[in-house]
């Protein structure tokens, strides 16, 4: 039984279709959701999203954190960017990094809140070149 | 009576600025469209994270740890007002609007002996507010020359007003802006956001019951979602502003060209007058010459 996906960021709806079966990068690991999930809110961490029909991968789609609710009918993705693996570019990916961490040398000295966040960007950033990688 | 020359120069003059409204009619109403569309494009984010929010909201209410962004800080004292105007003129009531529901809503809550802050968003209202309400200015952000507004700047007026909020500098936020109600109509809104205004009635029912679990937990989330949540709220009112702005400029170049027309037709008429007793003056003169020879 197929899942409406639909992955959105403040711009626009990026996506909106039901798969099997999607994978969303949460804040505490990966979480594979089917039909039938439990409801739940969860933040996301970077990473990539995939989507499966049967048993087999359609798309991945790398988004850089937000938040995402289950519902049993459905899964919404709230992202503040999300792109197709393939449109990233590993050059641009390594200059966010470095620049996402130079960001967070400078918040290290703030507070706490502002330590987390950029850490978080870092965190983001690195699975952007990993990514690539992929 | 004006001489012939006057009159068609001064015919000349009101023909060109008649072009001049009508192009710019024309270029309000194809910039409308587009931001129209932007507008369009950015609802659905914010209603799931409206929903999302109002799911968390009910889960931590009461809670003595819920954050000021959600709750406010408990004080009503300092009032933050940020009025959204356009960058530019010619555009009718449009800014001046918002510059008047601004000074009244200052005017009000001082009254009540509340200390009031102005966050100008646009360069119209702070042009306005510098004459009328400076000394309760305390910035000012404008996005003139920017072709397209992005949400990474209503992040930045977001992070802001948090930051703000956050050294306790304000109790409560409000976002005055233009909604688009159609296009030759404009409703100027306040909008609290800080604390976050309760769900409107007869819709808290909506979140289907759903016992939703959380990964990490409640306040973790809502930690993270309420700056989020306030530059969505942000950006919408940009938009609405952005789609008011256009609305409102094409209507009022609509009506400038209307004018102009209308002058047009007036000054000929004159000049057509004038031109005829001219010829009647001289065939006049003609003939009683020729008489009295």
């Amino acid at each position: 039984m197929p899942i409406s996906l639909e992955i959105v960021s403040p711009e626009r709806l990026l996506l909106s279709r039901p798969v099997d079966m999607v994978v969303i990068p949460a804040s505490e690991g990966d979480m594979g959701v089917l039909e039938g999930h439990t409801p739940m809110i969860v933040m996301l961490r970077g990473g990539t999203i995939d989507l499966y029909e049967g048993d087999r991968v359609t798309d991945r789609l790398f988004v850089n954190g937000g938040f995402a609710e289950v519902t049993p009918e459905r899964c919404t993705v709230l992202a503040n960017e999300a792109v197709p693996l393939a449109e990233l570019n590993r050059t641009d990916a390594e200059r966010q990094l470095a620049e996402a961490e130079s960001a967070y040398a400078d918040a290290a000295k703030l507070d706490t809140a502002a330590e987390d966040a950029a850490l978080d960007a870092v965190q983001a950033a690195r699975a952007r070149v990993e990514a690539t990688a992929a | 009576m004006p001489s012939l020359k006057a009159l068609r120069t001064r015919i000349n003059s009101v023909k060109s600025t008649q072009k001049i409204t009508s192009a710019m009619k024309m270029v309000a109403a194809s910039k409308l469209r587009r931001a129209q569309v932007q507008a369009e494009a950015a609802r659905p984010y914010a209603e799931r994270m409206e929903r999302m929010l109002r799911a968390l909201a009910a889960s931590v209410a009461g809670s003595p740890t819920a954050p000021p962004l959600l709750v406010g800080t408990g004080a009503d004292k300092v009032h933050l007002l940020i009025p959204v105007t356009a960058d530019r003129g010619l555009a009718g009531a449009f800014n001046s609007n918002i510059g008047r529901a601004t000074r009244n809503l200052a005017r009000k809550l001082e009254n009540e002996g509340k200390t009031v802050k102005i966050l100008a968003v646009g360069r119209k209202g702070r042009d306005y507010l510098r004459r009328e309400l400076a000394s309760r200015l305390v910035g000012d952000i404008s996005y003139a020359g920017k072709r397209r507004l992005e949400f990474t700047d209503a992040q930045e007026i977001g992070t802001r007003v948090t930051q703000m909020l956050a050294n306790g500098e304000i109790d409560v936020a409000t976002i005055v802006y233009n909604r688009f109600q159609s296009v030759i109509s404009q409703v100027v809104t306040e909008q609290q956001i800080i604390p976050a205004p309760p769900p409107p009635e007869g819709e808290t029912a909506d979140t289907s019951g759903a016992i939703y679990e959380y990964e990490p937990d409640e306040e973790t989330i809502l930690a993270r979602l309420l700056p989020q949540a306030l530059a969505i709220q942000v950006y919408r009112a940009l938009l609405e502003s952005a789609a008011g702005e256009h609305g409102a400029r094409m209507t009022a170049m609509d009506n400038a060209t209307r004018n102009a027309g209308d002058m047009i037709k007036r000054l000929s008429l004159n000049y057509n007058r004038a031109r005829q007793a001219n010829i009647t003056k001289e065939l006049i003169e003609i003939i009683s010459g020729a008489e009295a020879v």
